[in-house]
C-alpha cells in the first residue's frame, strides 16, 4: 500500500467518525469540528510514535472516550440544544412507546374533560364557580402527564396535590363578596386570575421532574411554556374554524348545535387542545421548534416603537392626574409583554455567541419600558395617596414593582453583558432565579388578599 | 494509575485554568500538558474535555476564538480572562487548603508507604 492511500484510508475513516458524532443533537458541527482537530492531533502524534494509521485512530478513538458519555455531558452543558428532553441521551422511542405516550395522553385529556362536565353540571348554572376551579380540574390532568413521563417521585407527587387541594379549599370556601352586575367581588377575581400563576409554576416542579432549583431545567419550562401558547393558539383557530363551518353548515338544514358545543365540545376540546398541545411540544419539538424566539426577534423593535409613543404621549399630555388603577394594569401588561419579549430571546439565545445589536436593541426595550413605568408609577402614587389602597390597587402595584426589580436588575446585568464586562451566563440566571417570586407573590394574592381586604 | 473520576472531575478546572493562565492553547495541548505534568499518570477521557471547555466559557472563565492550525486546519483555541483568574486563584486557596489537611493525615495517621516496606 504506497502512502497516499493509506493516508486516503485514514480520511475515509475520519470521515465516517465526523458522520457518527455528528448524528448525536447535543453535539453542533463546530464542537465536531474542535474534536476532529484533536483526533487528527491525537493520529499524527500517534504515528510519529511508530503506529501505523489504523492503529493510531483506533486508539486515538478510543481516547475521545464513548461517545454517549461524552454526548451525554455535551447535552448537560448545552441544554438548550436539546431543551426538549430531560433524559439527556434518550433512547429512541420505538413506534410503541410513541403510541403509548398519546394514549396515556388521549386517556388523561378525556378523564379532564369528564372532570369538567362533572364540574359545569355540580355548579348549577353559576359561572363564577365553573371559572375559579376550571383550572383545577384541568392542570392536575397535565401535571400528571408530566409526572408520569418523568417518573416524578411520590413525595413530591404528593405534596403538590396536597398545596394544590389546599389553594382549591381557599378559593372555595373563602366568604368572597359578590361584586356588582353577579360577578366576582374585587378579592374574589384576584383570587381567581391569580390561581393559575400559581398552579402553572406548581407545574413546573413536575416539569422538571423535581429538579426545580436547576436553572436549566427551569429554562426548559420556560421555552415549553412558550411553544406550548403557540401550540395552543393554533390548535383553537383551527378548532375554531372547524366549529364555525359546522355550525354554518348545519345551521342551513336547521339543526342547531350550540347546546351540544356548550355540553360537550367546550368541555372536553379545553382541556384536550392544552394536553394534546403538551404531547406536541414534547414530541414534535423539531416542527415548530422556537417559534417563540422568531416571534420576540419580530416583535421588538415593534414594541420600542410602541413605548416611544406612549412615553411621548404621557409626557406631552401630562400632568396624569385624571388616570386611575386601569393605567396601572395597562402597565402591569405592558411589562409582561416586555418580560416575555426577554424572556423568550434569552431562552433561545446561544450563551456563547458574543453581544450584538440586538442585546443593544433589547437593553433599549427594557429601559423604553421602565421609564414609561417610572412615569405612570409616579402619576399612581400620588393618586394613591389620596384615594387610599384597595385590594385591586395593591395587587396591581404589587405586581409592578416585582416586574419593575425584575427588568431593572435584567437590564444591568444585560447592560453588563453587551459592553463585554459580565457572561451571558449571569443574565440567563438571573431569570430563572426570579422565577418562584411570582409564584410567592401569586399565592400572597390568593390567600391573604381576601382577610386584609375583608373579603371585598 | 487509575484515578477515581470524582478526583478527575475536581481538579480538572483548576487543571485547565492554570494550564491557560500560562497561555491560550487549544483542546490537544490542554490535553498533552495535563499528561506531561502528571507524568502520564493522569488519564482523562478526551471528549470530556470539551464540555467542560464550554462549561468554563459560559460561566467567562475563558474566551474561545477559532483560528487555524500549522497545517491550515480550524482550530479553536482559549484563553483565560479576569474572572477566570480570579476563580482560579479561589481553587487554588481551596485546594491548598484541602492538601495541607490531607498531608497532614498521611503523616500522623497513616503509616506511609516507607513505613510499609519496613514490614515486608
Amino acid at each position: 500500500m504506497t502512502e497516499q492511500n493509506a493516508h486516503a484510508a485514514l480520511e475515509e475513516q475520519i470521515d465516517q467518525w465526523r458522520a457518527y458524532v455528528q448524528r448525536r443533537r447535543a453535539i453542533s458541527a463546530a464542537d465536531v469540528d474542535e474534536m476532529e482537530d484533536h483526533l487528527r492531533g491525537q493520529v499524527t502524534d500517534l504515528t510519529a510514535g511508530g503506529l501505523d494509521d489504523d492503529e493510531a485512530f483506533l486508539v486515538a478513538v478510543k481516547r475521545m472516550g464513548n461517545l454517549d458519555d461524552v454526548s451525554r455531558e455535551f447535552a448537560r452543558e448545552h441544554s438548550d440544544r436539546l431543551w426538549k428532553q430531560l433524559v439527556l441521551v434518550p433512547d429512541e422511542p420505538g413506534e410503541t412507546g410513541r403510541w403509548r405516550e398519546l394514549g396515556v395522553v388521549l386517556a388523561l385529556a378525556v378523564a379532564a374533560g369528564i372532570w369538567v362536565r362533572i364540574l359545569v353540571d355540580a355548579s348549577g348554572g353559576d359561572d363564577v364557580v365553573v371559572v375559579r376551579n376550571a383550572v383545577f380540574a384541568v392542570l392536575p390532568f397535565l401535571a400528571g402527564y408530566f409526572a408520569w413521563k418523568r417518573q416524578v417521585s411520590w413525595r413530591v407527587s404528593a405534596t403538590l396535590l396536597a398545596v394544590t387541594a389546599a389553594l382549591a379549599l381557599v378559593v372555595n370556601l373563602y366568604p368572597f363578596e359578590q361584586g356588582p352586575d353577579d360577578g366576582p367581588g374585587m378579592t374574589g377575581f384576584l383570587a381567581i386570575t391569580h390561581t393559575p400563576v400559581v398552579l402553572w409554576l406548581l407545574l413546573g416542579v413536575v416539569y422538571a421532574g423535581g429538579a426545580w432549583r436547576s436553572g436549566a431545567r427551569r429554562m426548559d419550562f420556560v421555552r415549553f411554556t412558550g411553544e406550548l401558547a403557540i401550540y395552543l393558539v393554533l390548535i383553537a383557530l383551527g378548532g375554531g374554524l372547524l366549529i364555525g363551518l359546522t355550525v354554518g353548515t348545519l345551521s342551513l338544514v336547521d339543526i342547531d348545535i350550540e347546546p351540544f358545543l356548550e355540553d360537550w365540545i367546550v368541555p372536553f376540546g379545553m382541556p384536550g387542545a392544552l394536553l394534546v398541545g403538551a404531547w406536541l411540544v414534547e414530541a414534535k419539538k423539531n416542527v415548530v421548534e422556537n417559534i417563540a424566539p422568531v416571534l420576540t426577534r419580530v416583535f421588538t423593535p415593534l414594541t420600542i416603537v410602541m413605548l416611544v409613543a406612549i412615553l411621548v404621549a404621557l409626557l406631552a399630555n401630562g400632568p396624569l392626574t385624571a388616570v386611575d388603577r386601569e393605567l396601572l394594569i395597562l402597565m402591569d401588561a405592558i411589562l409582561v409583554l416586555v418580560l416575555f419579549l426577554l424572556l423568550y430571546s434569552i431562552s433561545a439565545r446561544d450563551p456563547l455567541a458574543p453581544p450584538g445589536i440586538f442585546d443593544w436593541l433589547q437593553l433599549v426595550l427594557v429601559g423604553a419600558a421602565l421609564a414609561v413605568d417610572a412615569v405612570a408609577l409616579t402619576a399612581m402614587l400620588t393618586r394613591i395617596a389620596e384615594f387610599g389602597f384597595t385590594a385591586n390597587k395593591v395587587a396591581a402595584l404589587g405586581l409592578n414593582l416585582l416586574l419593575l426589580v425584575h427588568l431593572a436588575w435584567a437590564a444591568w446585568l444585560g447592560l453588563g453583558f453587551a459592553r463585554g464586562r459580565r457572561p451571558f451566563a449571569e443574565a440567563e440566571r438571573w431569570q430563572t432565579q426570579y422565577l418562584p417570586v411570582y409564584a410567592v407573590w401569586a399565592t400572597i394574592v390568593v390567600v391573604a388578599f381576601g382577610p386584609l381586604f375583608a373579603f371585598a | 494509575m487509575h484515578i477515581d473520576k470524582d478526583l478527575v472531575a475536581a481538579s480538572a478546572t483548576p487543571l485547565v485554568l492554570g494550564i491557560l493562565a500560562d497561555g491560550e492553547s487549544y483542546g490537544y495541548a490542554i490535553l498533552k500538558r495535563v499528561n506531561e505534568l502528571s507524568g502520564g499518570r493522569m488519564e482523562w477521557t478526551d471528549g470530556m474535555l470539551y464540555p467542560l471547555l464550554h462549561r468554563l466559557e459560559r460561566l467567562g472563565y475563558v474566551k474561545s476564538s477559532w483560528g487555524t492550525s500549522d497545517v491550515g486546519r480550524r482550530r479553536k483555541h482559549y484563553a483565560i480572562t479576569g474572572t477566570g483568574r480570579e476563580a482560579l486563584a479561589e481553587r487554588r486557596q481551596q485546594w491548598a487548603v484541602v492538601s495541607e489537611a490531607l498531608k497532614q493525615v498521611w503523616q500522623d495517621a497513616l503509616p506511609g508507604p516507607a513505613v510499609a516496606e519496613g514490614w515486608a
